[in-house]
C-alpha cells in the first residue's frame, strides 16, 4: 500500500516459488510439528503418547480408542466397521444410506444378535448398539446401552443387578461442561472396573 | 431435537462471534502491513523469508501477475507433493514402511491437497507415511488455506482501492499470513488437542493385547499439529481415514467444539476484515449476518431430520435419531452441527458420515456446497465467493431501484457481471458434467457404496465436494482410475479456474473511480439487502441443482417415508 | 409543395390498432434466424421450438406422441412469436413518428448564395459552409444558423408546437432546422450539415431504432441472462443422464420445454422491447436523446445544473427600483439608465426603460418605443452584455460612456477610469441582494450614478419538485450569473440544495469537474455557444431547441420544448426505464420456483410415484402439468408487454424503498404468480380435455 512500485514481469516469481516452498516446507512441515511434539512430551505425555492403559506393565489399551469385547462378562461396544472389526490401522464405517437394503437387513441382524445375547435384557433396543460407529473405534456407548447389557454382564459375572448399574452409574461421563457431546460410558474403563482395575 | 443440541450450537456461534471483530481486525492490521503485538517475534523470520526468495515486499502486483504468482506457486506444490508421494518409501519418517502411492492416488491426493480440497481416496494410518503427514500434507495445509486467504485480501484490495492498477504482493502477503495468523493460531490448538487426548508422537504403532484377549496395533504420529490447521485452514484432510470421528483425532466433545470453532473461525472473521479494509464494518457485518442465517437454517433442517431418525429403522423396532455412522460421545446435535459447519466452510473434515445420514440430514451439506462455498466457506474462498454473489445481486437489484448498479462506490458494469457470471458458472459446469458422465459410465458405477438414488447421492456428493474444494464425501464411493483420475481434474478447475475470473475482477474494480452514495444508492447493509442476497445465493443455486438433488436425497427423502429400500 | 405543415404527432395511444396491426407481420417476420440470434435466450426458444415441431413431423409417421409434440412446439413457437411482438410494438411506434418525419422531408430548393448572386439549387445539393436565403413562406432548406436578419419559424413539424418561434442572427437563437418554415422576413442561413446528416435524418434514425445500439446496462444485463441460459442449459442437459441412471428415461420435448421454461425467457423477451419504449417515451417528452446511453446515464444523474432563469424564476426579471447615488440628480440617473437600456432587448432592459423613461425629462413625451429609440444619440454604440464583462451600455459618440451590470463589474469599469474605487451604494447593493433581487449599478464615465433593483420571480412549485429530487438522491445546483448574496437567497426560497453565483463558463466547467472528481454524474441544461464545452463535459448535456447548433451537436438530448425543467423528467425516464429491466429480471427468474414444481414431478411420476409429493399445485397429469408450464412462459410475455412499454409505476423515493417495493412485488410476487397462473391453465387445459 505504501508505494506504487509495480511489476508487469511475470516470469520473475518462479524462483520465489521455489524457494518459498523450500522454506516453508521446512518451517511448517518440519520444525513447527518437530518443536510441538517435544513442548507436548514435556507437557502432556500421557496423551501425546496416545493414553496407553497399562496392566501389569503391559500396555492393554487406549483409553481413547474402542476395543472389541467378546466375553459375556464384559460390556460391548458399539458395531465397528473397522478391519475385521475395531482396528485402528483401518478406521472406517458402513457408510450405508437410509434407504440401503444392507443396512436395514444389518440393523435386523444386528438385533437379534443383541437381543439374544442379551434374553434378560428388559430395557428397549438402544439405537447405538445397533447401528455402526463413524470411527469403528468408538470407545464409548450410551448410558441406555450400558444399562440395556447390565442383566447380561450381572448374571456372567454372579453380581447382584445393582451392584453392575451402580458401577454403570458411576462410570456414565456426563456432556462436558455441562452441554457439550452427550453423556455416555466409556466401555473400557467400565470393563476394568469390572475387573477391579483401576488405571 | 434437544434444547442442550441447540445450546451447544448456540455456545459455538457465541465463541466464533466473539473471535470475529479481534481476529479480522489483526488480520486487516496484518495484511496492510501494519505491525502487531505478534511482530518483535515473527518479524526476523518474515525478512529471511522476503531475503531468500528476492521479493520486495512493497513491490504492488497488477491482477495478472498476482494471479501468476499464486499459479505458480501451486503448480510447485503440486508436482513436490506427487513427488513426495510416489516416493515416500524411500524416504525417512515411515515407521510402518508404507509403499509409493500409485500414479492415480498420487495424483489424486497431489491435486486434493493444493486446491485446499482434501478429498481424501485413502485412509492415512495405513497409506501415508510421518514424513508425508507433516512435510507434504500439514505443509499444504498451511500453504492452501493461506492461498484462499490472501486471494481474498487481494480481492478486497480491489473493491477498496480507487484508480490503482494493483492488488498487493502475493509473497508478502503469504508470508505474514502463514507466520501471523496460521502459526500463532496453529501452535495454541495444537497443545489444546494434546491435552484434550490428541497424540503428538513419531513412534510406531503400538500393538497391545486387550483385558479380554483382543489384539489391536494402537495408532500414533504427529497429529495434533497436523489437526489443528487441518481444520484452522478448512483443509478437512484427516490424519486418520475415518477423520474427525476417529477419536484419536478428535476424542472429546470438548476437542469437538475446539475443532468446529477452528474452522469456521477465519471465514467469520475474514468478513470483519473486509469491513475494515473498506472503511465500512457494517458491509462486514451484513456478510457475516447473511452467512449466519444460512447457516442457522441448514442446521434447523439437518438436525431435526438425523434427530427425527430413519422411519424404516423405526420399524425394527428401535427407536430414536439416527446414530448409524456417529460416535457416540457426539451424538446427534454435534454431528449435525458439524456436518453443517464443514460444508458451510469448505472444511470438508467429518465426524459423522454424511452418507449415512438420513436424506435431508444429507441434503442440507450437499446444498451448503453447492451453493458455491459461501455459507462461510472455504478461508478466503469463502468471502470472494460471498462478495461475488453480493455484486451480482448489487446488480439486479440496482437495476431495480433506477441505477447503475454500483457496490461501495464501484459501478458495476458489463465487465464485472461479465466475470462475476463466469466465476458463478464453474460451481455448476465441473459438478454436473462429470456428475452426468459418471451415472451412465460402468466406470462411474463400479465403486457405489448404495444402489437407488442414494447411489446417485454417491456421486453427485463427490463432485460436489470436488468442484466447492470441500473434501466431505458420502464416503461409500469407492476409489478407482476413474474416479482418482476426473476427481482431480474437477478439484483442479473448481480451485483454479475460479482464481481468473475473481482476480480478473478484482484488478477491474481496482482500476475503477469511486463513485458517491446519495439517496439514490440502496444501502448494501440494510436487511432487506441481506434478505436479497440470500434470495439470490438460494434461487441461483437451487435452481441449477435442484433437478439433480430432486433425483439424489429429495426423491430418497420421498421413498425413506414410505419405506423402500435399495 | 404543400403550403401547410402537418405538426408531428406527440403522442399515440399505448396501442394503436394500426401499430398491432403492422407489428403482429413483424412479429413473425423476425423469426428469420439471422436476426433472432442476437437475442441468444429466443434463439434458443427458436431452437427447441423447431426441434419439437421436427419431433411432431416424425411422431406423425411413427405414431409417437403427436398431440404432446404439438402443443409443446406451438407453444414454444407462440413463445418466440410473443417476444418479437413486444420488440415489434415498441418499435412501430417509433416508426410511426419516422413515417411522418420523412414526409417532411420533400425535395426543395434552395437559394444558394455564391458570390453575393442567388441560384436555386435542390437541397440535397447543399454543403455544409455554404449559404443560402429563405423568405417567408419556404421551407429552410438544410440544418444551419442564421447570419443575417431575422425571422418567425414555424417548427411544428419537428417540435409538435404550432406557435412559430423567432430566429435571428447572432445570439443563442440563431439555429434553424431543415424541414421548418419560414414565416416571416427573410434570413441568410449557413449550412452546418450535410444531406443525410442533418437534424432530421438523425431524428429519423433515431425514433425508427435504426442507430440503436444496446446501452451499457443492458449489455450488462443480456450477460447475466446468457450466463443464466447457460447454466440452464448445463442442468437441463445433465437431467437426461441422470434420469438414465434413475430408469427413467425423457423425451427430448420434455427437456427441451423444461429448458425454455427455466431459460429467462420473460425478460428475455421484453428486454429490447423495454429499451426502445424507455427512448420512445424521452421523445413523447419532446426530448430527442441522441443515445440510449445518454438516457440510462440520466437515470445514474447525482448532481443537476440548473440554471436559474427560465428554470428556477421565471425569465424575466423586472426593474422595480432605481437607488440614486449620493450627489446625483434623479433626472440623470434616470436618463442613463434609459439610454443604456433602449438598444438592449432582453426583457430586463426593456423594465429598465419602463421604469426609468417616465423619470427622464425626454423620456416623459417618448410615448413610443420608436420615439424612445431616436433619444439616443446617433452614432452611439450598444455595447452588450456578455458572460465576461457582466455589464451592458453605451458608447457615445462624444466620448463618453454609460455602464450597467453586476455591481463588482461597474466598481471595476469605473475605477479604471477615475482611479476613485468608492464602495458607493454598498449598503443598498447588499440590501437588493440579500432580498434576493439582482443589484445592477449604474455608472458613466465619472462616477456611479445608482443602483436598480431587479426582482427575480420565482416559478411556483419548484420547492416540491427539488425534495422530490432530493428524495432520489439528487442534487440540485442552481446556476446564476447573479452576485452570492442574490444566489443565496433566491437559492433558500426557492429550494435548490446549492448555487454557483456569478457563474462564467469557465466557473461552470470547473464544478462540473468537481462534481465528477468526487464521482458524481453531472447533468446540466444549457442552450448558448457559451455552453457547449460543459455539456459536451457533462455526462448528461440537454440542449434546447431554441439554442445554437454548437449546444445541441454538444448535448446529448435535445429539448424540442426548449423546457429546462424538462430535465428532471428525463431523469425520472432514465431510472423507470432500468427499473423495468432489474423488475422484470427478478421477475423472471423468480417464477422458475414453480416452473419446477410442475414439470419435476411430471418428468418422474413413472420412475418415481413418490416424487408426486412435490407436486404441489396438484397439476392433473404429467402432461398437463408440462404444457401449462409452458403455456404460462408463453402467455405471461404477452401479459407483461403494457408494463415493459409503459414502464413499472415510478414514484421519486429513496433507492431503499424503492428496493423494499419491488423486491416484494417482483420477487415475492414473481414466485408466488406462476404457481396460481400455471393452477390455472391447467385446470383449463383439464376442463376441455385438451390433454
Amino acid at each position: 500500500m505504501n508505494t506504487n512500485k509495480t511489476t508487469d514481469n511475470t516470469l520473475r516469481h518462479l524462483w520465489p516459488s521455489v524457494m518459498f516452498t523450500l522454506i516453508t516446507v521446512v518451517l511448517f512441515g518440519i520444525v513447527y510439528p518437530v518443536v510441538m511434539t517435544g513442548i507436548s512430551q514435556l507437557m502432556f505425555p500421557t496423551q501425546a503418547n496416545g493414553s496407553i492403559v497399562s496392566v501389569g506393565g503391559k500396555p492393554v489399551a487406549s483409553t481413547i480408542i474402542g476395543q472389541l469385547w467378546k466375553s459375556a462378562k464384559y460390556f460391548q461396544g458399539r458395531p465397528s466397521a473397522a478391519g475385521n472389526g475395531y482396528d485402528p490401522t483401518s478406521t472406517g464405517a458402513t457408510n450405508l444410506g437410509p434407504t440401503s437394503k444392507k443396512l436395514i437387513d444389518a440393523t435386523r441382524s444386528a438385533i437379534a444378535a443383541l437381543k439374544k445375547a442379551n434374553p434378560n435384557a428388559t430395557d428397549p433396543v438402544p439405537m447405538d448398539l445397533v447401528t455402526t460407529s463413524a470411527s469403528g473405534i468408538d470407545p464409548d456407548i450410551s448410558p441406555e446401552a450400558a444399562s440395556y447389557q447390565a442383566p447380561r454382564v450381572a448374571s456372567a459375572r454372579h453380581m447382584s443387578l445393582d451392584a453392575v448399574r451402580s458401577l454403570i452409574a458411576a462410570h456414565v461421563a456426563p456432556r462436558q461442561l455441562g452441554f457439550l457431546g452427550e453423556p455416555r460410558v466409556n466401555v473400557l474403563e467400565l470393563n476394568m472396573a469390572l475387573d477391579g482395575i483401576h488405571s | 431435537m434437544t434444547g442442550i443440541g441447540w445450546l451447544q450450537a448456540l455456545i459455538l456461534f457465541g465463541l466464533v462471534l466473539v473471535a470475529v471483530k479481534p481476529l479480522g481486525a489483526f488480520m486487516a492490521r496484518v495484511f496492510q502491513g501494519e505491525s502487531t503485538f505478534l511482530t518483535p517475534v515473527f518479524a526476523p523470520i518474515e525478512r529471511m523469508i522476503y531475503r531468500l526468495c528476492g521479493v520486495d515486499p512493497k513491490e504492488e502486483m497488477p491482477w495478472y501477475t498476482y494471479l501468476f504468482a499464486t499459479l505458480a506457486f501451486s503448480a510447485v506444490g503440486l508436482i513436490y507433493l506427487y513427488v513426495l508421494l510416489r516416493t515416500q518409501a524411500f524416504l525417512p519418517l515411515n515407521p510402518q514402511k508404507f509403499g509409493n502411492l500409485a500414479p492415480d492416488l498420487a495424483w489424486n491426493t497431489a491435486v486434493s491437497f493444493v486446491t485446499n480440497t482434501n478429498w481424501q481416496f485413502y485412509a492415512g494410518e495405513n497409506t501415508l507415511s510421518y514424513l508425508s503427514q507433516m512435510v507434504g500434507l500439514a505443509w499444504h495445509n498451511f500453504t492452501s488455506a493461506a492461498v484462499g486467504i490472501v486471494l481474498a485480501i487481494a480481492f478486497i484490495r480491489g473493491i477498496a482501492r480507487t484508480d490503482l492498477r494493483t492488488l498487493g504482493n502475493f509473497w508478502a502477503d503469504m508470508t505474514r499470513c502463514c507466520l501471523y495468523v496460521l502459526l500463532p493460531i496453529s501452535i495454541v490448538g495444537t497443545l489444546l488437542l494434546v491435552w484434550t487426548g490428541v497424540p503428538q508422537n513419531f513412534h510406531a504403532y503400538e500393538t497391545v493385547t486387550s483385558i479380554d484377549g483382543f489384539h489391536q496395533a494402537i495408532t500414533g504420529g504427529p497429529m495434533a499439529s497436523q489437526e489443528v490447521i487441518k481444520e484452522l485452514g478448512t483443509n478437512g484432510g484427516g490424519f486418520i481415514g475415518q477423520n474427525s470421528a476417529a477419536p484419536n483425532e478428535n476424542p472429546t466433545p470438548l476437542s469437538d467444539l475446539f475443532e468446529l470453532w477452528l474452522l469456521l473461525v477465519i471465514a467469520a472473521a475474514l468478513t470483519y476484515t473486509f469491513g475494515r479494509m473498506v472503511k465500512d464494518q457494517r458491509q462486514g457485518w451484513a456478510l457475516f449476518i447473511a452467512m449466519s442465517i444460512l447457516f442457522f437454517v441448514g442446521l434447523v433442517v439437518a438436525y431435526a431430520s438425523e434427530a427425527a431418525g430413519n422411519p424404516i429403522v423405526h420399524q425394527l423396532g428401535v427407536l430414536g435419531g439416527n446414530m448409524e455412522g456417529k460416535e457416540a460421545r457426539f451424538g446427534i446435535a454435534a454431528s449435525s452441527l458439524w456436518a453443517v459447519a464443514t460444508t458451510a466452510t469448505s472444511c470438508g473434515a467429518v465426524n459423522a458420515m454424511h452418507d449415512s445420514f438420513t436424506a435431508l440430514g444429507g441434503l442440507i451439506p450437499m446444498l451448503n456446497i453447492q451453493l458455491g462455498e459461501i455459507i462461510f466457506g472455504g478461508v478466503g474462498s469463502g468471502l470472494y465467493g460471498k462478495l461475488i454473489f453480493v455484486i451480482l445481486t448489487v446488480f439486479i437489484a440496482g437495476l431495480m431501484v433506477g441505477r447503475t448498479p454500483e457496490y461501495l462506490g464501484k459501478k458495476i458494469e458489463r465487465r464485472e457481471v461479465q466475470l462475476a457470471i463466469l466465476f458463478i458458472l464453474i460451481t455448476p459446469l465441473f459438478t454436473l458434467v462429470p456428475t452426468a458422465i459418471a451415472a451412465i459410465n460402468p466406470a462411474g458405477l463400479a465403486t457405489l457404496g448404495n444402489s437407488g438414488p442414494h447411489g446417485f447421492s454417491e456421486i453427485l456428493y463427490a463432485y460436489t465436494s470436488a468442484t466447492g474444494n470441500n473434501g466431505s464425501a458420502f464416503a461409500g464411493l469407492g476409489p478407482n482410475l476413474f474416479y482418482n483420475v476426473s476427481m482431480g481434474i474437477v478439484m483442479f478447475f473448481g480451485r483454479f479456474a475460479e482464481f481468473v475470473p475473481m482476480l480478473a475482477l478484482a484488478g477491474a474494480l481496482a482500476g475503477k473511480r469511486a463513485v458517491a452514495a446519495s439517496a439514490g444508492t440502496f444501502t448494501t447493509h440494510s436487511p432487506i439487502f441481506v434478505g436479497l442476497l440470500i434470495g439470490t445465493i438460494l434461487i441461483v443455486g437451487a435452481l441449477t441443482f435442484l433437478p439433480a438433488d430432486a433425483l439424489g436425497p429429495i426423491v430418497e427423502h420421498l421413498l425413506m417415508i414410505q419405506g423402500k429400500t435399495f | 409543395m404543400s403550403t401547410r405543415l402537418e405538426r408531428r404527432p406527440k403522442a399515440r395511444s399505448l396501442f394503436d390498432r394500426k401499430i398491432l396491426v403492422t407489428a403482429m407481420w413483424d412479429s413473425f417476420r423476425k423469426l428469420d434466424p439471422r436476426g433472432q440470434y442476437r437475442n441468444p435466450v429466443m434463439f434458443i426458444c427458436e431452437v427447441g421450438a423447431l426441434v419439437t415441431l421436427g419431433f411432431f413431423l416424425r411422431d406423425l409417421r411413427t405414431h409417437g406422441p403427436a398431440g404432446f409434440d404439438f402443443a409443446i412446439s406451438i407453444w414454444l413457437w407462440f413463445t418466440v412469436v410473443f417476444a418479437n411482438f413486444a420488440e415489434a410494438v415498441a418499435e412501430g411506434r417509433g416508426k410511426a413518428q419516422a413515417e411522418f418525419l420523412r414526409r417532411t422531408k420533400t425535395d426543395t430548393m434552395a437559394r444558394r448564395i455564391v458570390g453575393g448572386r442567388e441560384e436555386m439549387v435542390p437541397a440535397t445539393s447543399l454543403r455544409k459552409g455554404e449559404t443560402f436565403a429563405v423568405i417567408a413562406g419556404e421551407l429552410i432548406a438544410a440544418d444551419g444558423d442564421v447570419i443575417e436578419g431575422a425571422a418567425s419559424v414555424d417548427e411544428s413539424a419537428i417540435t409538435g408546437e404550432s406557435a412559430p418561434v423567432i430566429r435571428e442572427a447572432g445570439g443563442d437563437r440563431s439555429s434553424v432546422t431543415g424541414g421548418t418554415r419560414v414565416l416571416s422576413d427573410r434570413i441568410v442561413v449557413r449550412v452546418t450539415s450535410n444531406p443525410g446528416e442533418t437534424f432530421l435524418d438523425r431524428m429519423i434514425a433515431l425514433v425508427e431504432g435504426a442507430s440503436r445500439q444496446k446501452t451499457p446496462n443492458e449489455i450488462a444485463l443480456s450477460i447475466l441472462l446468457a450466463g443464466l441460459t447457460i447454466i440452464f442449459l448445463i442442468a437441463v442437459a445433465t437431467l437426461s443422464p441422470f434420469s438414465l441412471y434413475a430408469g427413467s428415461a425423457q423425451s427430448v420435448t420434455v427437456l427441451i420445454a423444461l429448458l425454455v421454461c427455466l431459460i429467462p425467457t420473460t425478460i428475455g423477451g421484453l428486454l429490447s422491447a423495454i429499451g426502445i419504449a424507455g427512448m420512445d417515451r424521452v421523445l413523447q417528452r419532446n426530448v430527442l436523446a441522441m443515445s440510449g446511453r445518454a438516457v440510462e446515464a440520466a437515470g445514474d444523474v447525482d448532481t443537476l445544473l440548473l440554471d436559474k432563469t427560465g428554470t428556477i424564476t421565471l425569465g424575466n426579471r423586472r426593474a422595480t427600483e432605481i437607488i440614486l447615488a449620493p450627489g446625483v440628480s434623479e433626472e440623470i440617473a434616470a436618463r442613463a439608465a434609459m439610454l443604456s437600456s433602449i438598444p438592449d432587448e432582453t426583457p430586463e432592459g426593456r423594465s429598465i426603460v419602463t421604469l426609468s423613461a417616465p423619470r427622464a425629462a425626454d423620456g416623459q413625451s417618448a410615448a413610443a418605443e420608436r420615439d424612445l429609440r431616436a433619444l439616443v444619440p446617433a452614432g452611439s454604440t450598444f455595447v452588450p452584455f456578455s458572460a465576461y464583462t457582466r455589464m451592458s451600455g453605451l458608447d457615445l459618440p462624444g466620448g463618453g460612456s454609460i455602464r450597467k451590470g453586476a455591481p463588482d463589474a461597474v466598481r471595476a469599469w469605473v475605477r479604471e477610469r477615475t482611479g476613485d474605487g468608492a464602495a458607493v451604494l454598498a449598503d443598498d447593493v447588499e440590501r437588493i441582494a440579500r432580498s434576493g433581487g439582482t443589484p445592477l449599478l449604474l455608472a458613466d464615465d465619472r462616477q456611479i450614478l445608482g443602483a436598480i433593483h431587479l426582482k427575480d420571480i420565482l416559478k411556483p412549485n419548484m420547492s416540491d419538485r427539488f425534495a422530490r429530487l432530493r428524495n432520489m438522491g439528487i442534487r440540485t445546483i442552481m446556476i446564476t450569473g447573479d452576485n452570492p448574496l442574490t444566489a443565496a437567497t433566491i437559492a433558500r426560497e426557492s429550494g435548490v440544495d446549492d448555487f454557483l453565483a456569478e457563474a462564467t463558463p469557465e466557473t461552470k466547467m470547473a464544478l462540473i469537474k468537481r462534481e465528477q472528481e468526487s464521482g458524481r454524474l453531472v447533468a446540466m441544461t444549457g442552450d448558448g455557444t457559451n455552453d457547449a464545452p460543459a455539456l459536451a463535459q457533462a455526462d448528461v448535456g440537454v440542449a434546447m431547441n431554441s439554442g445554437t447548433q454548437a449546444a445541441k451537436e454538444a448535448a446529448n438530448m435535445v429539448d424540442l420544448d426548449s423546457d429546462p425543467t424538462k430535465l428532471i423528467e428525463v431523469v425520472e425516464i432514465g431510472k423507470q426505464l432500468l427499473m423495468t429491466r432489474g423488475a422484470l429480471t427478478t421477475f423472471s427468474i423468480a417464477n422458475d420456483v414453480a416452473k419446477y414444481f410442475a414439470i419435476l414431478p411430471a418428468m418422474f411420476a413413472i420412475a418415481y410415484p413418490a416424487m408426486n409429493a412435490l407436486n404441489v399445485m396438484r397439476l392433473t397429469t404429467p402432461q398437463s402439468a408440462i404444457l401449462s408450464a409452458v403455456i404460462f412462459n408463453a402467455l405471461i410475455i404477452v401479459a407483461l408487454i403494457p408494463l415493459a412499454l409503459r414502464g413499472v409505476a415510478y414514484r421519486p423515493r429513496g433507492a431503499n424503498a424503492v428496493l423494499r417495493t419491488n423486491v416484494l412485488i417482483y420477487g415475492v410476487g414473481g414466485i408466488i404468480a406462476p404457481f396460481i397462473g400455471i393452477k390455472l391453465i391447467d385446470m383449463i387445459l383439464a376442463a376441455f380435455h385438451l390433454v
